[in-house]
C-alpha cells in the first residue's frame, strides 16, 4: 500500500491518524495518506524563520533556474512518492481517479504546471514590475532611475489551503518558494497528489526539503487544519464557496479565492456578428469540464441572446459523460455524494423563473443529472435569460453552465457584478473605457480572448508580490535638502 | 498481581452489574423510592419492570431513552422519592439556542469523582495538590465536580470564566475571530492563575484549551511542566490518538502524565485504559460499572453489540439511585474492546463523533 506522510519542514512525520483516497468510480484505495493535527500545524509554524532562512542562502535567480529543473521533474520523471514512486502516467491516472477530472485534463493542468514551473523568471519579472531580485532578497535597494525601494516580506512562510477539484490551481502558490519563504500545504482530501510531487520535484531539484510542510488531511479535519493553518501563517490563501470569501473579507493575512463568475462580453458594435464568437465562446464554458473559475458562467449581450443561447446548446447540450481514460471525454465527476444532484436542484428551480429557459434540454438525449453509482455527472447547461437581474443571470456552477444574458450595454457594468475574468469583445472605444474603469472586473481582456487563455506574466486576483511584501520606505541616508 | 484469572473477574463483574441493575430497577420502579417520571412510564410500558427486568441483559425491553425528555420542566419529577429533600444541583447540557436538557443530581457527580480518584496515580496527582480546571463554567456537571475531585484530593480547585454557549453562536455566524479572542481570553486567565504562586500540580482540560495553554506557555518561553502541572486529565472526542501522541511528545513532554477520559452528564466518567507503549497511543475507555455501562451496538439494530474489533454506535445506560437512563444513544461511535484485569467488562476505543451526526454538529473552543 502507498502510504504517504506528513511533511514538517521537511522531515516525514508517521501520523496515528490516516485516510484512505479511494478511485471514485472502483473504491479501490490508491494511498493511505497520514493526517495532520492542528497542534502539530501551530508548533511547526514557530519555526517558520528557519524556512526562509535556508532559502536566503540561495539567490532568487538560482530558486528560479532550480525551479525550471524542478518543472521538468514534476512533468516528465518518475519521482519519489511517500513509500513509492510515481511517474507521470501514473500521476494523472491516480488524479483522475480522486478528483473525477478525465486523464487528458489532468496532464493539461499538468503541462500548465510545469510551464509555470519553468517559466518561473519571467513571471517573477512581470509580478515584481521589472524588481531587481535583490532587493526583495535584501528588504531595501536602488534601483536604476537612482530611487530608493524597499519592500518587506510580510511572512517567513505562506500557507495554501487547497481544493481537491482544481488542479490547475497549484500554479498560484508556485512563486512563494523562489521568493524565499516557507511553504506551507494543506492539500486537498483527494488531490494529494499535485503537491506532494511538486514538493518532490522542488528537491530534487535542489531546493531544501526543510522550506516545505505538507499537512494533509480528510474532509473531516478540513476546518481543524484549514484554521490552523490560516491562524499560524502570516499570509495565507483559503479556496472556497462564496461562504468563505465572505468569511475572509477585509482579512488582510487571508486572500479568499472562490467562484470567479468570469463572463464574455458582447459589445453593441460587435453583436449582430456574434457567429464568429461562436467558438471562443462554447470554449470559454466546456474546457477543463467549466471546472475553473476561469471557466465561463455567462455570457452578456444587449440582443440575438435566445439565439446565441441556441447556438451554444446545439454545440453543448449533446455531450455526454465518457470513460474518464477517453481522450475525448469533456466532463468531470462529481465524486462528493449530493453534490451534483443539489445543483441540479438549484438549476431546476432557477428555470421556474419566467425569464430564465433552459436553451440545452431540447438538444440532450436524458436528463442533465447523471447519476451513477459512485460518482454522478451533470452534463452541459446552458440557459437564456431574458432579465439580467434574475438570480441565474449571474451564477456559476462546477460543470459546463452558462447564462446568456440578455442586457443593454449600458447597465451591463453595473449588472454584471463580481467578475474575475472578463472577456469583453468590442471596439467601442467608449465602452472599452468604462470596462477599464470597472473595478468590478478583476482580469480584463479586451478582444477576442477566451475566458481560460491566461497570460502567466499578468498577476491574478490579485498581484501575490503585493500580498507578500509591503512596499514601505527605508532611508540609508538623510535625504536631499529641499 | 490478582490470584483470580480474567475470566473469573469478569464473571464476578457480570453478576455484580446483574444485581446492581436488580437493585436499581427496584428503587426507581417502586411507589416509595421512585421518581414520577419512571413511575408513569412503567405504566405505558407493556411489561412490569419489577417482575421482568431480573438482569442487565433484560434492560433492553425498554425502549431506547430519548434525552429531549430531559428538556424543560418541572424538574421535580426526575427527583427519586427515596432521595426527597436533599440539597440538588441542575446541570445542564446544550442550550446555545433553545431550552437545554437538564438532569437533577445530588451527589452522583461526587460520588463519581470520588471513584476516579482512586484511578489517578498519586505520583501525578499529588494529594493536597491544588487544581486548575480549564474547561467550561455555568450550570455544567464538570466545573463542580472537577472541584469536588480536587477537594476530595485535599486541594483547591481554580477554575476560569468560559461560556461554551456564546462561543458556538460565534463560530456558528463565522465569527472565528472573535471566537479566537474569547479562547485567547480563557487561557490568559488560566497563565493568571499558574504564575500566582498558588502551587496548582493538577489540571483538567480539555484537548483544545489544553494545546492553546501549552502554545502559550511556550510562546512565553515556558512550558506545562515549568508551570508545575505533573498531572493532566482531558475528554472529549478530540482526545484522539494522534492528539495523544502528539501532546506526549511535543506539548508535555516525558514527566507530565494525562490521562484520557470519556463522559457526559448523563453517564459519569469513564477511565481510560493505562498508558501502555504496547497500545501505540491506542485510546480505550471503561465505563464506571456497574453504575454506568458503555456498549457499541450495530448502526442498524441499537439492542445488538457488536464483536470486539468491530464498529458499532455508542450506547449509554446509567444506573444510579439518582438517575436510571436503560438505553441512550450516544452521538459517537467506536469500536468495541476486550475486558482488561483493571476493568473486567466491556470497553470502547476509537471514540469519535457518530458518522450520520456529522455535518450538524459544531465543535466549540472547549
Amino acid at each position: 500500500m502507498l502510504e504517504i506522510p506528513v511533511v514538517r519542514w521537511g522531515k516525514e512525520y508517521e501520523s496515528m491518524s490516516k485516510m484512505d483516497v479511494v478511485h471514485f468510480e472502483t473504491g479501490k484505495t490508491l494511498a493511505r495518506v497520514h493526517e495532520a493535527n492542528a497542534g502539530l500545524i501551530k508548533m511547526d509554524m514557530k519555526k517558520a524563520k528557519k524556512a526562509r532562512e535556508i532559502l536566503r542562502q540561495f539567490s532568487i535567480q538560482e530558486l528560479v533556474d532550480k525551479c525550471a529543473v524542478a518543472g521538468e521533474l514534476y512533468e516528465n520523471a518518475t519521482l519519489p512518492l511517500g513509500n513509492g514512486e510515481q511517474d507521470p502516467g501514473s500521476f494523472c491516472n491516480m488524479q483522475s481517479a480522486t478528483t473525477g477530472l478525465p486523464e487528458h485534463m489532468c496532464r493539461f493542468n499538468m503541462t500548465k504546471n510545469a510551464f509555470v514551473m519553468k517559466n518561473m523568471g519571467e513571471i517573477l519579472n512581470a509580478l515584481t514590475r521589472g524588481l531587481p531580485y535583490d532587493i526583495l532578497t535584501n528588504g531595501y535597494g536602488m534601483e536604476d532611475r537612482g530611487v530608493m525601494v524597499s519592500y518587506q516580506a510580510n511572512c517567513d512562510a505562506a500557507g495554501w489551503v487547497l481544493p481537491s477539484n482544481s488542479p490547475g490551481v497549484h500554479t498560484l502558490w508556485l512563486p512563494v518558494i523562489p521568493l524565499q519563504m516557507g511553504l506551507v500545504l494543506k492539500p486537498g482530501p483527494a488531490e494529494p497528489w499535485t503537491p506532494y510531487r511538486m514538493y518532490e520535484a522542488f528537491a530534487q531539484a535542489g531546493i531544501p526539503r526543510e522550506a516545505f510542510c505538507l499537512y494533509p488531511g480528510g474532509a473531516d479535519k478540513g476546518a481543524e487544519l484549514g484554521g490552523a493553518v490560516l491562524e499560524s501563517c502570516e499570509r495565507s490563501v483559503i479556496f472556497g464557496g462564496l461562504a468563505t470569501i465572505e468569511r475572509y473579507h477585509g482579512n488582510p493575512k487571508i486572500s479568499a479565492h472562490g467562484p470567479g463568475f468570469s463572463k464574455i462580453i458582447l459589445g453593441d458594435d460587435v453583436v449582430d456578428d456574434w457567429e464568429k464568437y461562436l467558438d471562443i465562446m462554447v470554449d470559454s464554458v466546456y474546457v477543463n469540464s467549466g471546472r475553473s473559475c476561469i471557466s465561463c458562467s455567462g455570457i452578456w449581450a444587449s440582443r440575438h441572446t435566445a439565439e446565441i443561447a441556441d447556438a451554444m446548446a446545439q454545440r453543448l447540450g449533446p455531450i455526454a459523460p465518457l470513460p474518464m481514460n477517453d481522450p475525448n471525454s469533456g466532463l468531470a465527476a462529481f465524486t462528493m455524494p449530493g453534490a451534483a444532484k443539489a445543483m441540479n436542484g438549484q438549476i431546476d428551480d432557477g428555470c421556474k423563473s419566467g425569464a430564465v429557459t433552459e436553451a440545452t434540454s431540447k438538444y440532450r438525449d436524458g436528463d442533465r443529472l447523471v447519476e451513477n453509482e459512485r460518482c454522478d455527472f451533470l452534463r452541459p447547461t446552458v440557459l437564456h435569460v431574458s432579465d439580467a437581474d434574475d438570480p441565474m443571470a449571474n451564477t456559476e456552477f462546477m460543470f459546463p453552465f452558462c447564462s446568456v444574458v440578455e442586457c443593454p450595454q449600458d447597465k451591463m457594468i453595473s449588472k454584471i457584478g463580481y467578475t474575475l475574468v472578463g472577456s469583453c469583445i468590442t471596439e467601442d472605444e467608449t465602452f472599452s473605457r468604462q470596462l477599464l474603469d470597472a473595478t468590478n472586473i478583476d482580469r480584463l481582456n479586451i478582444g477576442e480572448v477566451k475566458t481560460l487563455q491566461l497570460n502567466w506574466l499578468q498577476p491574478h486576483e490579485g498581484n501575490i508580490i503585493d500580498f507578500l511584501f509591503r512596499a514601505r520606505a527605508f532611508q540609508n541616508s538623510p535625504p536631499p535638502p529641499h | 498481581m490478582s490470584d483470580q484469572s480474567l475470566d473469573q473477574k469478569i464473571s464476578q463483574a457480570k453478576e455484580a452489574l446483574d444485581q446492581h441493575v436488580r437493585d436499581m430497577v427496584k428503587w426507581h420502579f417502586s411507589p416509595e423510592t421512585g421518581c414520577d417520571f419512571w413511575l408513569d412510564k412503567a405504566k405505558t410500558l407493556d411489561f412490569n419492570p419489577l417482575e421482568d427486568v431480573t438482569c442487565f441483559a433484560d434492560c433492553k425491553k425498554f425502549p431506547l431513552f430519548e434525552d429531549e425528555e430531559f428538556r424543560g420542566g418541572p424538574l421535580d419529577k426526575w427527583i427519586p422519592k427515596g432521595l426527597a429533600g436533599k440539597p440538588t444541583y441542575v446541570f445542564e447540557t446544550g442550550g446555545t439556542t433553545g431550552i437545554p436538557k437538564s438532569r437533577v443530581v445530588i451527589e452522583d457527580h461526587w460520588i463519581d469523582y470520588e471513584n476516579f480518584s482512586d484511578t489517578l496515580p498519586d505520583e501525578h496527582f499529588p494529594k493536597g495538590a491544588n487544581w486548575l480546571m480549564l474547561g467550561p463554567s455555568g450550570p455544567r456537571r464538570l466545573r463542580l465536580a472537577v472541584e469536588h475531585l480536587a477537594q476530595h484530593r485535599g486541594g483547591i480547585c481554580f477554575c476560569v470564566d468560559l461560556d461554551p454557549r456564546w462561543v458556538v453562536k460565534l463560530l456558528k455566524k463565522g465569527k472565528t475571530d472573535e471566537a479566537k479572542a474569547y479562547a485567547e481570553h480563557v487561557i490568559d486567565q488560566a497563565v493568571t492563575i499558574l504564575k500566582a504562586n498558588h502551587n496548582v500540580q493538577c489540571m483538567f482540560a480539555t484537548p483544545k484549551l489544553l494545546e492553546a495553554l501549552a502554545m502559550k506557555l511556550i510562546d512565553d518561553g515556558s512550558s506545562i511542566e515549568e508551570a508545575g502541572i505533573t498531572g493532566i486529565f482531558a475528554g472529549g472526542t478530540e482526545f484522539t490518538p494522534q492528539w495523544y501522541r502528539f501532546c506526549k511528545e511535543e506539548l508535555l513532554g516525558e514527566d507530565v502524565y494525562i490521562t484520557p477520559t470519556y463522559g457526559n452528564t448523563l453517564m459519569g466518567l469513564a477511565c481510560g485504559k493505562p498508558f501502555d507503549p504496547a497500545d501505540n497511543y491506542k485510546i480505550t475507555y471503561f465505563a464506571p460499572e456497574p453504575r454506568a455501562v458503555i456498549e457499541v451496538v450495530n448502526f442498524d439494530n441499537y439492542n445488538e453489540v457488536v464483536e470486539v474489533g468491530e464498529t458499532g454506535r455508542v450506547k449509554l445506560y446509567t444506573f444510579t439511585k439518582e438517575l436510571f437512563i436503560p438505553g441512550f444513544m450516544e452521538r459517537d461511535e467506536g469500536e468495541r474492546e476486550e475486558a482488561i484485569d483493571v476493568y473486567p467488562w466491556r470497553g470502547i476505543s476509537g471514540t469519535r463523533p457518530f458518522h450520520e451526526l456529522l455535518t450538524t454538529t459544531t465543535v466549540g473552543v472547549y
